[in-house]
């Protein structure tokens, strides 16, 4: 193997890309990968999005990269690297968290899976995959346990919505029902003997996500297998514009817009997966730091009242016109039909039902604050 | 027929339709087929002047904001009202949904536009994907 991996300007490409293709969907570059942004024969996000919320969507999200640890001081290593609690971990069970910089910014967000009693597997963003494996090697030098950068050993498919439960137990010995929200199982799957299902996702709806061998035959055999299941539910393809705008009304962070190597935290409000009780781990000292000295913005809700639609990056004003803050990420809301926003503001900008002002093509356009998420999955009775 | 020739076309994907001084303008079928679910649509109010060439509006897809450039200079004599709370007229027909109607200021402009067959040409040679 060569020293230095040479950088590559060729678009990347998941095992099923000429599946995507084949089926007409449109395509986008999204972090050097060619990916499936919306199917027209699936109707197009708004439907694609709607599926998701009332039966069940299916996603690609091999771009989406893994790392392992495994060893007898891997759980050091994780506690070491990521800010929640991973020895609360059972075996199976998965929990949301995130690398961070000394400063108490973002490396990347993760999910952590603790796939047995000495191993760990982080799912990672696939714009950071070198970034956060490098930065997961030489943090975790010192301890005994190995990082394995395994991103191209899988074929990750997402089956997210109310009915994901019911599609993916046709196609699967193992008995989902016992498979609790963030917990993980590996069963048969398509006749693939130890395949890992985790009940996870970045829809804001139950689901699960499995992990495939990546060959482009095993990764198309699936791929149509779990679609021709899922046709008495009416499953459709989905792509990365219903992805986003699921995770949005969810309120789940989006790397590069919600989060990032400049975004504490506390400013992304992410309070309740940092565990500062933990005797040590990158970025603590920071965020004590950062905790005495109080929040100068924070992360909230929008909700348009007038016309209009606020984007990523566009500015916040107060009433008078004087720019506060500004959009992370915004879009229409499919589901909610409302047009809605994740932006950073000062605090006493952020009580819920304050009004603010955003600026559109020149003009302030009225936006008050509301709630999050914007969208919560009804319990289950 | 995804492009009538009963009227011109730009390479921002605009059509014109010209009836007597006054035209219609909207956005062709291969534009509203990129753009996917429309959404939004901002448009000038009566009495505005546009020029050939320069952005009059915005229509706005889920994904994407895209602006939409005068096919020729004339102020805006009405504006379909239908579209503030219908704008996904624009995907189901394209070529009957027009956005606005303009008296034309200099109805020679409109000899510099595409043709139905030459639009056509044109998007099939853009449309690589």
């Amino acid at each position: 193997m060569p020293a230095v991996e040479a950088s590559t300007p060729t678009i990347r490409k998941t095992a099923l890309n000429a599946v995507h293709r084949q089926m007409g969907a449109k395509m986008v570059e999204f972090n050097g990968w060619d990916m499936p942004v919306e199917y027209p024969s699936s109707g197009g996000i708004i439907t694609e999005h709607n599926a998701v919320r009332t039966g069940v969507g299916i996603f690609d999200v091999s771009h989406m990269g893994d790392i392992r640890l495994s060893g007898p001081e891997a759980l050091a290593a994780v506690q070491h690297i990521s800010m929640n609690d991973a020895a609360r971990l059972a075996v199976g069970q998965a929990q949301y968290s995130a690398l961070l910089y000394p400063e108490g910014t973002f490396v990347d967000d993760v999910i952590v899976h603790r796939l047995g009693d000495d191993g760990y597997l982080l799912v990672i963003n696939a714009g950071t995959r070198e970034k956060d494996f490098d930065w997961v090697r030489d943090n975790t030098r010192g301890f005994k346990c190995r990082a394995e950068h395994l991103s191209d050993d899988f074929t990750q498919i997402a089956i997210q919505g109310p009915r994901a439960v019911d599609l993916l137990q046709k196609l699967t010995d193992a008995n989902l029902a016992a498979v609790k929200f963030y917990w993980i199982t590996h069963g048969t799957v398509c006749g693939l003997k130890n395949i890992l299902i985790a009940r996870t996702g970045y829809t804001g709806e139950d689901g699960f996500e499995i992990y495939i061998p990546s060959d482009d035959g095993t990764s198309v055999r699936v791929w149509n297998e779990i679609l021709g299941a899922g046709k008495e539910f009416g499953a459709v393809p989905c792509g990365l514009g219903a992805r986003n705008t699921l995770r949005l009304e969810a309120k789940l962070p989006l790397y590069e817009h919600e989060i990032s190597d400049t975004i504490n935290v506390w400013e992304a409000g992410l309070d309740r997966f940092c565990k500062m009780e933990k005797a040590e781990f990158i970025g603590k000292a920071a965020l004590q730091k950062a905790k005495a000295e109080g929040l100068a913005r924070t992360l909230v809700g929008i909700e348009m009242v007038e016309r209009g639609i606020a984007r990523d990056s566009y500015r916040v004003l107060d009433e008078a016109g004087a720019a506060i803050g500004y959009v992370t990420s915004g879009s229409p809301a499919p589901f909610l039909k409302k047009n809605i926003a994740l932006a950073y503001m000062p605090p006493n900008f952020a009580e819920v039902g304050s009004t603010v002002k955003v600026e559109i093509r020149g003009q302030g356009v009225k936006a008050q604050v509301v709630p999050t998420p914007f969208y919560k999955r009804p319990k289950k009775v | 027929m995804p492009y009538p020739n009963d009227r011109k076309y730009t390479k921002e994907h605009e059509w014109i339709k010209v009836d007597g001084s006054s035209a219609s303008v909207g956005i062709t079928d291969y534009a509203q087929d990129s753009l996917g679910d429309i959404v939004f649509v901002d448009l000038p109010k009566p009495g505005a002047d546009i020029t050939a060439g320069k952005a009059f509006g915005t229509v706005e897809s889920v994904k994407a904001v895209s602006d939409l450039y005068a096919p020729a200079s004339g102020t805006v004599a009405e504006v379909n009202g239908e579209l503030a709370t219908a704008p996904e007229k624009i995907n189901q027909e394209a070529n009957n949904t027009w956005m606005i109607k303009i008296t034309l200021k200099n109805p020679a402009e409109l000899s510099g536009l595409l043709s139905a067959a030459d639009y056509e040409k044109f998007v099939s040679e853009e449309g690589g994907h």
